[in-house]
């Protein structure tokens, strides 16, 4: 492949939304009141519209004639490069609206630097994205403004969360080499750039939430490199079956 | 002790030029909720560009009993109405 | 209010509906009529939601980013249906909390068809094309019915209903000039889904309780043997074009009336799921009720965050 660079960035990129939407879509029909499970599923449907963008264009570029679906569904695990993070499970609302702020937050800025990508396509997708991720970014924030505050009991939860999930937020930041080679290109996202800025938007909405930072300075990583947490077999035995069981079969 | 998230009343804009109008009701705990939800729920199919929320509590209704009193006493005066009026067929632009 | 008072005040009721007025949730009603319309109306809304599951289980799973979407947004739209059904109800003074209850403890019944497992891919294509197909006869009458909300609520519905129907027969084509194995397994699909969608239409008129008040009411326009008639009628001539053989041997052509003939249907097997001994009953019922109990501290956790600020905002006021 001409452009291995430019694929292996936007898969990364493509994979954190294809994950994080796989997780949401376990939970239509099984949240707190319909109102959130229909919210729950919006921002599900946002993800999965990013991925097929992002994969189409990953196709093209790979130039084997490849399909979206045969990129979101037909790869090995070491070969899908999201960050932990999106991949840690539902265990309770708490730790779905923590993993959504604390991916939302860095999403954000991510698609904002985007915008001024070399890369026309990347910017157009950057350019419809952050109106979704803006209103996703909201959404989880004020949720765990209302659960940090709420009662003993939901702030008690809500923390946990924080707690379990924030060792998963430095690898956001950690730059590969295809990342390197597409950030000097201008193509890629200088995430150093924004690092800060990301913990302290985070700092002071926990903080309005009466929840706090952690005091761990370790961090756990991986997932960029395709090496991921247990959970990840179990979500791609999901996503992958019909694939799986059924191959060269159209849909 | 629990208590339920209080109903809304969900008005909706459907583009610039029309008024807002009901589209039904939903559950939140506070305004903004509210305001968010009924995004989620009622602007799925890009049916607006503008939603008010108020909550059902603060909504007074007439009562349909005094029906009668309230509304039937206009039922009489046509003379509101422009065909209550007798013109010529001549007169035009009127 | 003397009993000739009432007698008088049904009279007028009935004869607004017979000419075909709405009744809007504040008009006086008989109280047979707020009752049927709660009882009608939560049915149909804890079936909307029970109906999310069965799906639901298959959105993991589904065979291409498309079909993801798809069935999220159709999942999705159960949920709405749902929530303005029980809108719809609230407008006449029952909470949502106490329909709920309703439900889970047993006391309110839903459509039994939500009570049959979903175990290929094959049953979203043939969920969406029988089951919707059936829900869509049932309830584009239901968009003229004299409860004004529910009215209003079927109508926005039967307008999100119908990229169900579509996208649930587009499974199904696309089986069906697929592989062996995947004509095999729509058609297995039709073998489980096409008799409970049948029973779905209700009893037969002979065994169907309140038929003749419904009409009247107009929450009923035709009778359950006629929209199951409807119902076959339209559907055989899909299934032939999907090349697809409807497991009833008895079915054919009948030119005199102009009607398919059909065999009987086991209605022991439907009473059997109504009174919760299907295959899925325990399980739809026991995923209802965590997701409402596990989400208890949450919608706590946000009316108290509310309560507070509002206090907050008072205090700032004096
Ligand atoms: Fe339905
Ligand atoms: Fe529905
Ligand atoms: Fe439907």
């Amino acid at each position: 492949m001409k452009n291995q660079n430019l694929y292996n960035y936007i898969i990364s990129i493509a994979d954190n939304s294809l994950i994080l939407a796989q997780r949401l879509g376990e939970l239509c029909g099984h949240g707190p009141t319909l109102e959130t499970d229909i919210a729950g599923t919006n921002i599900s449907l946002d993800l999965i519209g990013q991925t097929r963008n992002y994969y189409q264009y990953a196709a093209k570029i790979q130039g084997e004639g490849k399909t979206e679906d045969d990129l979101a569904f037909l790869r090995l695990e070491r070969e899908y490069k999201n960050v932990l993070l999106v991949e840690q499970p539902n265990d309770h609302f708490g730790y779905v609206m923590g993993r959504q702020y604390l991916f939302d937050v860095f999403h954000l800025l991510f698609m904002t630097e985007m915008l001024n990508s070399k890369d026309e396509t990347l910017a157009a997708i950057a350019k419809k994205g952050i109106k979704e991720v803006s209103y996703h970014k909201r959404f989880s924030g004020d949720w765990i403004k209302r659960l940090g505050d709420g009662t003993e009991e939901s702030n008690a939860k809500m923390q946990e969360a924080i707690d379990d999930l924030w060792v998963y937020t430095d690898e956001l930041f950690d730059i590969t080499e295809a990342d390197a080679a597409m950030i000097s290109e201008g193509i890629g996202v200088d995430t150093s750039k924004f690092k800060e800025l990301y913990y302290t938007e985070i700092l002071a909405l926990l903080t309005e939430a009466n929840l706090t930072i952690p005091e761990s300075k370790y961090f756990t990583r991986g997932g960029k490199k395709g090496i991921h947490s247990e959970h990840m077999g179990y979500i791609l035995s999901d996503l992958q079956y019909m694939q799986r069981t059924y191959p060269n079969m159209e849909w | 002790m629990s208590k339920n998230w209080p109903l809304w009343e969900i008005f909706v804009r459907s583009k610039n030029g029309l008024e807002h109008r009901h589209f039904g009701s939903l559950h939140a705990s506070d305004a903004e909720m509210a305001l968010e939800n009924a995004r989620d729920v009622y602007t799925r199919r890009s049916e607006g560009v503008s939603i008010w929320v108020v909550e059902s509590s603060n909504i007074t209704a007439s009562n349909p009993e005094n029906n009668g009193e309230l509304f039937e006493p206009a039922q009489d005066k046509v003379y509101r109405h422009p065909t209550f009026y007798d013109l010529p067929d001549e007169v035009k632009h009127m | 209010m003397s009993n000739e008072q009432i007698k008088n005040l049904e009279e007028i009721f009935e004869a607004r509906i017979a000419r075909d007025e709405k009744i809007e949730p504040k008009d006086w009603m008989p109280e047979k009529y707020r009752k049927t319309h709660i009882r009608q109306m939560s049915q149909h809304a804890h079936s909307e939601i029970i109906g999310m599951l069965p799906e639901g289980n298959w959105i993991t799973r589904a065979p291409s980013l498309r079909r993801k979407a798809a069935l999220l947004a159709k999942v999705q739209d159960e949920a709405g249906h749902g929530l303005y059904l029980y809108s719809a109800c609230e407008t006449l003074g029952v909470s949502r909390d106490e329909l709920y209850e309703q439900l889970h403890t047993g006391k309110a019944k839903y459509s039994s068809i939500f009570n049959y497992p979903t175990v290929t891919w094959a049953d979203m294509g043939a969920i969406g094309w029988l089951v919707d197909g059936a829900a869509i006869i049932n309830q584009v009458p239901l968009c003229n019915t004299s409860f004004g909300p529910y009215a209003r609520a079927m109508v926005r519905v039967c307008k999100e209903e119908s990229f169900h129907q579509r996208q649930g027969f587009e499974i199904m084509l696309k089986l069906c000039n697929g592989t062996q194995e995947q004509k095999d397994m729509a058609q297995d699909a039709l073998n489980r889904w096409w008799w409970p969608s049948l029973m779905m239409l209700g009893p037969t008129d002979a065994e169907s309780i309140h038929t003749e008040q419904s009409m009247k009411w107009k929450l009923k326009r035709k009778s359950n043997d006629d929209l199951r008639q409807q119902f076959i009628d339209q559907t055989v001539p899909q299934a032939e074009l999907l090349g697809l053989t409807i497991p009833d041997p008895d079915l054919k052509w009948n030119d005199e009336k102009g009607v398919y003939d059909f065999g009987e249907i086991d209605w022991d097997e439907f009473w059997q799921v109504v009174k919760g001994h299907g295959p899925c009953n325990k399980k739809r019922m026991k995923d209802r009720v965590s997701a409402w109990d596990n989400g208890k501290w949450v919608r706590d956790a946000a009316m108290a965050h509310a309560e507070k600020k509002e206090a907050k905002k008072l205090k700032e006021a004096i």
